[in-house]
């Protein structure tokens, strides 16, 4: 057990280390980096910024972790944050009860995930084109909800879920830690890890052995619209209204890339959830870095692309077993030499 | 939806009684983008008020953001025989034939709020637009005005890196506050015009400057980054209208709301009366036989919290913004 | 013959791989104009042998002669170079590119700085030709069958080298017919003068194609002979070192068969798959399922466990209607299938030994009742040592075991569910002649366990050997059974060719 421990701490490396050597960038850019107070009653500082702007994508990347390790993607998540987001707004300004509202809007996300689910289980679409129609669609429903303008809303208990604190704890982060310990504690507790990869990586095979791999998938989807969905409630909460052209936009490619960061294959199988959430924390942290460098906005996008690159090229030079090998030539060399 | 359906059901309309056009008021065909906004819907609204207050039979058309459908609209006005015809234009380019084919026809083409590239001038009679450089000379002249003299640190949220408006409203500032030596630009990044941008932007920036102490204004390139950007520093525990004064662009309604709780303090209009002086402009053009300049600028207004905020929010917000 | 010089000589090839020597000292010498077996059970150094032979490997130690001068084979293009052009397993060609396109892509004919469409597609035709092959040349390859598609990875590398063919199991996917035509090839090329060296598994083709045999054991070589002059048992136990008690006689058709049929299939089929069939099986019982490729055998099975549910018939068992129209229903009623494609439809790849022995019965509790870690590694061990699955650590990746050892793994999968009713499809097939044996041990082991199995086979001699009754399939239909003393293997192969039965019935 003890072994496997440090195995998986090695496997963990690149990313912790990026992560590390990302806010030590950030501590040199802004030497208050690491300062937190409290601030009516609420914890303040950038390492919180980084946690709460991070939550809709670490909870976009739980979802998508488990679409992916079935050898799927779903791009229509940042669509579906639209959708739940501007009913959750129209819903509330319209009157509607809180718990309605959030119930709606939940169900909406699953509604959305289970229609993605339904095309690439039982009409066998490819992923990408089956969730490729929710991308365009769904956006356009948004739209259709708030009626083309941001919906802006004052209901506290809504708003609760954006900006509000539970023991100096901001919401989202709140939200998103609970749906992680719960997400791997369900996939981990019960087989559904075991049965998540194994359709992942041959899905005929695990139909053969038994495996209803179509409701598995069915559910995977689901799941993961309900992430989007969450992650909709709480980014509208945040700005107190609904923005259906701008909500999630391109968020499902964060949350993709969080995934592949976290160490997980595009071509399905083996998974960590735990891992993709840090996939998207090292992303926010790189973001928040770039916003407090106060570099000229042109170069974000290059900046964030070149520590990408660096990420993921440290991570298959971990996978391949590099770091073995760096350290048998070292010791060689080392040996010549005397 | 609601104002879907209304623009659909008035085209409709509109062209069902394409043949009765009545011969004291003008008819006019206007070819709108699509409702991608809360602004170009409340143009269309605009659009249609203004039409009623002058007797014009407007027919608007929706592209739904494609050229193709404005160029059939425009060939359907044609072939109605509409007296002038209104585009508000989707891209710069591709307009040469069928804006030739309306010369053709002797109707005259106005341009609503972007221009076009084109050869040849003399394709259409008139643009009306915003001049975006003045919106953003506007904002900050209103500020160097405001703070008079005191050492005044700004932070800048930009609109979409590399997007006209963005570039010019932020040149535009720039201008303004050329003279007024004790006004510095501290710092500028792209909150991509969305208020959720616009609010963790915002949030760097309070982080980088001692807790938003060291900020004196805030200038968002629109008002959706400005909103996002008050919770941001509410929940700084500043108050935002005093510790940090904050300037934006397009008076939507929502920042008249935020004006009124005394949380933002000016804003600058992207009017969204952008027929009105093309009717004007055509009717002159209709009595008199004289073509109006080829470009019309249209006023950039800046409202203040000395402007009623309540009372504008509640005109605007009819408006479907 | 044997006097005559070597084309290909190689002598004391040494390869090691980190901790383990995969070639120790191996002599091998192909002659110009013969078909030479290169034999061994799996990891007895073939593959290794072959991968120095075309420059994917360097050798250690030794020397390669090409008509008596020595050669340093640099990489697989040196190789072809030098007349060397194999043809793997999984024909590694391009099935979405034309036939033309796969024979000449990397050299196809220019002109004026394009590809000449027109000259290739000429040649093409030319090329195939020779061997008797009239395709259209511009579809795509994906349009013929694999066993086309093998032969033109033979013309393509035949006129690419054209001196030494080596062939890696080529036949392991191809029917009776195709392998005949494949042999035909072979017999004109060996004709022409080349050397050919055809690894393979079925020890019947070596005696019907190879002049000579070359038996590897554990990285040495265990014998060379012509195969006039070695008999088959002999061969067994060179490759085994060991004496293989071969199976003449089947005890258990001596008994008087079981009189309980617990599971019976009335009428059942599927249009366009398999005619309707009756079936009835019982405890103790093997039913041997023989027929060609094509002919519904594997059809058969995919209908009896759900995977393609039966549109026609009834299912019973002990007298019970049940209804079968997924595998999770058909595991639920103690069905198994270890399946005919071990790679696509049988194997987890990337997930680990332990992993896949669970699998079937982590399904078959549903996902809420996880199996601790510490049931999954009990189960696995258990199997581990109850089959002889050869792996260093059940926590390794099933795709790194040898074909017979993931064969033992599904295997495993299946016997954790306790399954009432076991059907293999082609339990033995591409595996090494060790597990092949083991595996039919197996076999007949769980039938006196009182299990009841359906095996499917294409090789005729091991189903007269384990079964109790034997059902022919032909033009995707059930066409006979024999059962008792009428189990032979000229009486199966009379059936599948339907020729009037000559054993007195």
């Amino acid at each position: 057990m003890k072994r496997l421990n440090t195995a998986s701490l090695t496997k963990a490396l690149p990313q912790l280390l990026s992560l590390l050597i990302i806010l030590f960038l950030n501590y040199l850019a802004f030497p208050g980096f690491f300062e937190i107070r409290l601030q009516d009653g609420r914890l303040f500082g950038s390492l919180i910024d980084v946690l709460n702007r991070g939550a809709p994508v670490i909870i976009l990347a739980i979802g998508m972790t488990a679409v992916i390790a079935s050898r799927g993607v779903d791009l229509s998540v940042g669509a579906v944050m639209a959708v739940s987001g501007a009913l959750a707004a129209t819903m509330t300004v319209s009157g509607y009860p809180l718990p309605i509202v959030i119930l709606t809007a939940l169900g909406a996300g699953l509604v959305c995930g289970l229609w993605n689910g339904l095309l690439v289980a039982y009409f066998d679409l490819q992923p990408i084109v089956a969730t490729l129609i929710l991308m365009v669609a769904g956006r356009g429903v948004a739209q259709l909800i708030t009626e083309g303008s941001i919906v802006t809303f004052n209901e506290p208990g809504l708003i609760y879920f954006g900006t509000g604190s539970f023991a100096g704890i901001p919401m989202p982060i709140l939200i998103a830690a609970l749906l992680l310990v719960a997400a791997i504690a369900v996939v981990r507790r019960t087989a559904l890890g075991l049965l998540i990869e194994s359709i992942g990586v041959n899905r005929s095979a695990s139909s053969y052995a038994g495996l209803n791999s179509k409701m598995l998938l069915l559910v995977i989807y689901g799941f993961c619209g309900f992430c989007a969905a969450l992650a909709g409630i709480i980014i509208a909460a945040d700005i107190r209204g609904a923005d259906a052209n701008n909500a999630g936009l391109w968020l499902e490619l964060d949350a993709i890339l969080a995934v592949v960061i976290g160490g997980t294959s595009l071509f399905g199988g083996r998974f960590s959830i735990l891992m993709s959430a840090l996939g998207a924390i090292i992303i926010q942290a790189m973001n928040t870095g770039i916003l407090l460098s106060g570099f000229p906005p042109e170069y974000n996008l290059i900046l964030k692309a070149l520590v990408i690159i660096v990420i993921l090229l440290a991570q298959s030079f971990t996978s391949l077993g590099g770091w073995a090998f760096l350290k048998a030539e070292f010791r060689s060399k080392g040996t010549n030499g005397q | 939806m609601i104002s879907m359906k209304r623009i659909l059901l008035t085209s409709a309309v509109a062209l069902a009684c394409a043949g009765t056009a009545n011969a004291a008021g003008l008819t006019v065909g206007f070819s709108q983008i699509g409702s991608e906004s809360g602004w170009r819907a409340a143009e269309t609204s605009v659009s249609k008020i203004e039409a009623k207050k002058r007797g014009v039979d407007l027919k608007i058309a929706d592209a739904q953001q494609k050229q193709e459908n404005q160029i059939k609209a425009i060939r359907g006005f044609i072939a109605q025989g509409v007296d002038a015809i209104f585009i508000a234009p989707v891209v710069a380019t591709g307009w040469d034939t069928v804006l030739a084919e309306a010369k053709e026809a002797k109707i005259p083409v106005i341009l609503l709020d972007r221009t076009i590239d084109t050869s040849n001038a003399d394709l259409y009679l008139t643009a009306v637009t915003s001049d975006t450089v003045h919106e953003g000379k506007v904002a900050g002249e209103w500020l160097a005005k405001t703070v008079a003299g005191k050492d005044c640190k700004v932070v800048e949220l930009q609109g979409t890196v590399g997007s006209s408006p963005a570039i010019n409203r932020k040149k535009g500032f720039e201008e303004g506050i050329a003279s007024a030596s004790n006004i510095k630009i501290t710092r500028s990044q792209t909150g991509d015009f969305t208020r959720s941008k616009g609010k963790e932007v915002m949030e760097g920036f309070l982080k980088a400057e001692n807790g938003g102490k060291g900020i004196c204004a805030l200038y968002a390139h629109n008002d959706d980054m400005a909103v996002g950007a008050i919770q941001a520093i509410k929940e700084a525990g500043l108050k935002p209208g005093k510790d940090i004064l904050v300037v934006s662009v397009d008076a939507v309604p929502d920042i008249f709301k935020a004006m009124s709780e005394g949380e933002s303090n000016a804003t600058v209009e992207l009017t969204p009366n952008m027929a009105g002086p093309a009717f004007d402009a055509l009717k002159a053009f209709k009595d008199s036989g004289k073509a109006p300049p080829k470009w019309i600028q249209t006023e950039s207004k800046l409202y203040t919290q000395a402007d009623d905020p309540k009372k504008v929010y509640e005109e605007k917000k009819g408006l479907g913004y | 013959m044997s006097d005559e010089p070597g084309l290909l000589t190689v002598e004391g090839i040494c390869k090691s791989f980190i901790g383990f020597k995969a070639l120790d000292g191996v002599d091998f010498t192909i002659r110009p104009g013969e078909v030479h077996a290169l034999l061994g059970e799996n990891g007895a150094g073939k593959s290794t042998l072959i991968k120095v032979l075309t420059g994917v490997h360097q050798p250690d130690a030794g020397t390669i002669k090409i008509d008596g001068q020595a050669v340093h084979v640099r990489d697989t293009q040196h190789a072809q170079h030098l007349g060397i052009g194999t043809v793997y397993q999984e024909v590694n060609l391009l099935p979405d590119m034309s036939v033309a396109d796969n024979l000449y892509i990397g050299r196809q004919p220019m002109r004026f700085g394009f590809i000449d469409r027109k000259r290739m597609e000429k040649q093409a035709r030319e090329l195939l030709a020779q061997y008797d092959l009239h395709l259209d040349v511009s579809s795509d390859l994906s349009r013929y069958s694999v066993a086309v598609q093998q032969l033109v990875a033979i013309a393509r590398a035949v006129d690419m080298s054209g001196r030494i063919l080596v062939l890696d199991e080529p036949t392991a996917s191809l029917d009776r017919h195709e392998t005949e035509i494949l042999f035909a090839i072979l017999r004109r090329l060996r004709a022409r003068g080349l050397g050919i060296v055809f690894i393979t598994h079925f020890l019947d083709q070596v005696y019907e194609i190879c002049d000579r045999v070359t038996v590897l054991r554990n990285g040495k070589l265990a014998g060379s002979a012509l195969t006039t002059e070695l008999p088959k048992l002999e061969l067994v136990s060179l490759m085994l070192g060991r004496t293989l008690a071969v199976a003449t006689h089947n005890t258990r058709r001596d008994r008087p068969p079981a009189q309980i049929k617990q599971f019976s299939f009335d009428k059942l089929g599927r249009s366009r798959s398999i005619a309707p069939f009756d079936l009835e099986i019982g405890e103790g019982e093997v039913i041997g399922m023989a027929g060609l490729l094509g002919s519904g055998r594997t059809e058969t099975a995919k209908v009896l466990f759900g995977i393609d549910p039966a549109d026609t018939g009834q299912i019973r068992i002990n007298g019970n209607p049940v209804v079968i129209r997924t595998p999770q229903e058909a595991v639920a009623n103690g069905f198994g299938l270890c399946p005919e494609d071990r790679k696509s439809d049988g194997i987890i790849g990337d997930l680990s030994v332990r992993e896949n022995i669970a699998l079937a019965l982590q399904a078959q509790r549903g996902w809420l009742k996880r199996l601790s870690s510490r049931e999954q590694v009990a189960l696995a061990d258990k199997f581990v040592k109850a089959l002889d699955i050869r792996t260093t650590d059940i926590e390794k990746p099933i795709k790194f075991l040898s074909g017979g050892n993931q064969q033992k793994v599904i295997l495993a999968r299946w016997l954790a569910t306790n399954p009432r009713f076991l059907i293999l499809d082609e339990p033995t097939r591409g595996i090494d002649v060790g597990a092949h044996a083991e595996i039919i041990t197996l076999i007949n082991q769980l039938c006196d366990d009182g299990m009841a199995l359906l095996v499917i086979s294409s090789e005729i001699d091991e189903i007269v050997a384990y079964s109790t009754r034997v059902v022919v399939l032909r033009d995707r239909a059930h066409r006979g059974e024999l059962s008792g003393d009428d189990i032979t293997t000229s009486n199966i192969m009379r059936m599948i060719a339907a020729e009037p039965q000559g054993a007195p019935a």
